[in-house]
């Protein structure tokens, strides 16, 4: 009896906690789903005749038309995909090749450029801020995606997970044994390393997308032209002009996440695993 | 190695190359640079003047800058008191073996991480709302008397803030808590239920030593994480440019931000930068010390 009574508060408090974080998203689909009229008449879906008592017919895509049509949201959704893509495939490969080094070579000053890995960590990225605009200004970078994608290509914490994932998955005797055979350094590298690996790369290739996708600050200091913003920034003014229009930012926000949520779905495992590696062994 | 071709003692450098150069050029000259800007007033990026120590002496002075740390210190209190217990709560309540649709529940937990600061901050603009959000929609529908036209995000500042990166990051760390809680030997649990330790013995004298390194990175995580807040109330407060209500939602990252890219002062943004680091340095240190002193 007791222990039934446990199991019920235990699924109950699950079920609560579960609906309270799920709330906003639905919120979002709803709001962005929803007329003006419909909006301030009902909390989630429009009541009607339908199935469950909800009016489905009622609910409309104009929101989603407007985005895409007046309000150029398109253009910022094709900036992000681009910036993301991009920016996170050249990460990926920077650091793996770096944390490739650092593993498996054994080579004078390593040491040093371990220290110096470790080091960058301390930093917070605020105080970089002005002089990298200074710099970007005098290399004439500003304004442009080479000044926002080549200062982030080669975070230290993603050179340092690379290490830690060729030490434990990449055996030395595989790599001898190519060596032997006569393969290239590159076509090692390349064929036999990175898929030993793979599943740092899904989770690594997820966590610099995810981080690109969702900066803000730096498109916002870097990018002056609107028709280079992404969505962050894009969805920020967006909200400024047309800040009482509800449905349309909602399909907007609705819009800035959907694709980060799928490309998560697709990689959710390999990317939570990815994420604790780290932390638990330590 | 008969193959006449050891090691080239070059190739890891190759492979360093792109990270080196990014490090050398986006990072170390920055670093040294943010050293040279912090004794220098500027307007933009060009016309910089030498002033010495007065950017340090005018931030001591300055009340804006102690209104935004004092702010800070405050997120960072609350949400260091409530994002870390219930995040270990939500991992205790799944690291059960017989939870039945435990990956449904851990995904659902952990979706919010996905949704990056800047539009945590629109979808929380949009619950809080007056009279249209969700929030006082409800609470009106709950309690008649609750006036539907409350401004949460003006009456609430710290609660909005709080309550949105609670949202958003509960689940990540509690993705953290559940791998170190599956980590737990079982033969040390049950050897303590053999003893008649209750659950919340179990769970003080067991479990918590076991996990206490992750819970000491989560501490730190926490503390940095929060210190640096900036998307959050620059969008939820974007009509006043991320002051909020009486600059009750002015966090120093927004202050450097402000001073560096409104006002035009690369320099004493870069000083502001500094003084930031200097804080940051001091929490780890004094957590090192903590920790360090709490394993011996």
């Amino acid at each position: 009896m007791l222990r039934r009574l446990a199991n019920v508060l235990l699924y109950g408090l699950l079920i609560f906690f579960a609906v309270l974080t799920l709330v906003p998203f639905a919120y979002m689909v709803c709001g962005a789903l929803k007329s003006k009229y419909d909006f301030a008449a009902s909390l989630f879906l429009p009541a009607g005749g339908g199935w469950l008592g909800v009016g489905w017919d009622r609910l409309t895509l104009a929101n989603f038309a407007r985005l895409f049509t007046e309000l150029g949201l398109p253009r910022a959704l094709h900036n992000s995909i681009l910036l993301a893509s991009v920016s996170s495939i050249l990460t990926v490969l920077c650091c793996a090749m770096g944390g490739y080094a650092l593993a498996k070579h054994r080579f004078r000053g390593r040491d040093t450029v371990m220290g110096v890995v470790l080091s960058a960590l301390i930093i917070p990225g605020p105080l970089l801020l002005a002089p990298s605009f200074q710099l970007l200004y005098n290399l004439d970078l500003l304004d442009t995606y080479t000044g926002l994608i080549l200062p982030g290509l080669a975070p230290a914490f993603g050179v340092f997970l690379f290490r830690q994932a060729m030490l434990n998955s990449v055996p030395d005797e595989l790599l001898e044994a190519a060596r032997m055979d006569g393969a290239g350094e590159i076509r090692i590298f390349f064929e036999l390393v990175l898929p030993l690996v793979r599943p740092m790369l899904g989770a690594f290739l997820m966590i610099s997308f995810m981080g690109t996708w969702n900066n803000f600050i730096s498109p916002q200091i870097i990018l002056q032209s609107p028709e280079l913003h992404p969505l962050s920034v894009a969805l920020n003014n967006l909200k400024g002009l047309y800040g009482t229009d509800y449905g349309v930012i909602m399909a907007g926000t609705i819009v800035s996440i959907a694709p980060v949520m799928c490309l998560f779905l697709l990689l959710q495992k390999e990317f939570i695993s990815g994420l604790t590696s780290g932390a638990v062994k330590g | 190695m008969k193959s006449g071709r050891p090691h080239a003692p070059l190739t890891p450098w190759v492979f360093l190359a792109p990270y080196l150069a990014g490090f050398t050029l986006f990072f170390a000259w920055p670093l040294v640079r943010s050293l040279v800007l912090a004794t220098e007033q500027t307007y933009g990026p060009k016309v910089t003047v030498y002033v010495g120590l007065l950017n340090f002496r005018s931030i001591l002075g300055d009340p804006m800058f102690w209104t935004a740390v004092g702010n800070t210190a405050l997120f960072t209190a609350c949400s260091l008191l409530v994002q870390v217990p219930v995040a270990l709560g939500l991992a205790l309540l799944l690291n059960r073996p017989d939870i039945r649709g435990r990956r449904f529940f851990r995904l659902a937990f952990f979706s919010p991480s996905i949704v990056g600061l800047a539009f945590v901050a629109i979808i929380f603009g949009l619950l809080l709302e007056k009279r249209t959000g969700l929030v006082n929609t409800s609470l009106h529908t709950l309690l008649p008397a609750w006036d539907p036209d409350f401004p949460w995000r003006e009456n609430y500042v710290m609660i909005s803030l709080v309550g949105s990166t609670l949202w958003l990051s509960a689940g990540f760390y509690m993705v953290y808590f559940l791998a170190a809680l599956q980590n737990v030997p079982r033969e040390l649990l049950d050897a303590a239920s053999i003893d008649g330790a209750g659950s919340w013995q179990r769970f003080r004298h067991v479990t918590l030593p076991e996990i206490r390194p992750v819970l000491n990175i989560i501490v730190l995580l926490v503390i940095t994480g929060s210190f640096q807040l900036f998307e959050l109330p620059y969008v939820l407060y974007n009509d006043t440019y991320g002051s909020g209500p009486e600059n009750r939602a002015l966090t120093v990252v927004t202050y450097l931000y402000r001073t560096g890219f409104h006002s035009g002062d690369l320099g004493y943004a870069s000083a502001i930068g500094w003084v930031l680091t200097l804080f940051l340095v001091g929490f780890a240190l004094v957590h090192r010390h903590l920790t360090r002193r709490e394993e011996t």
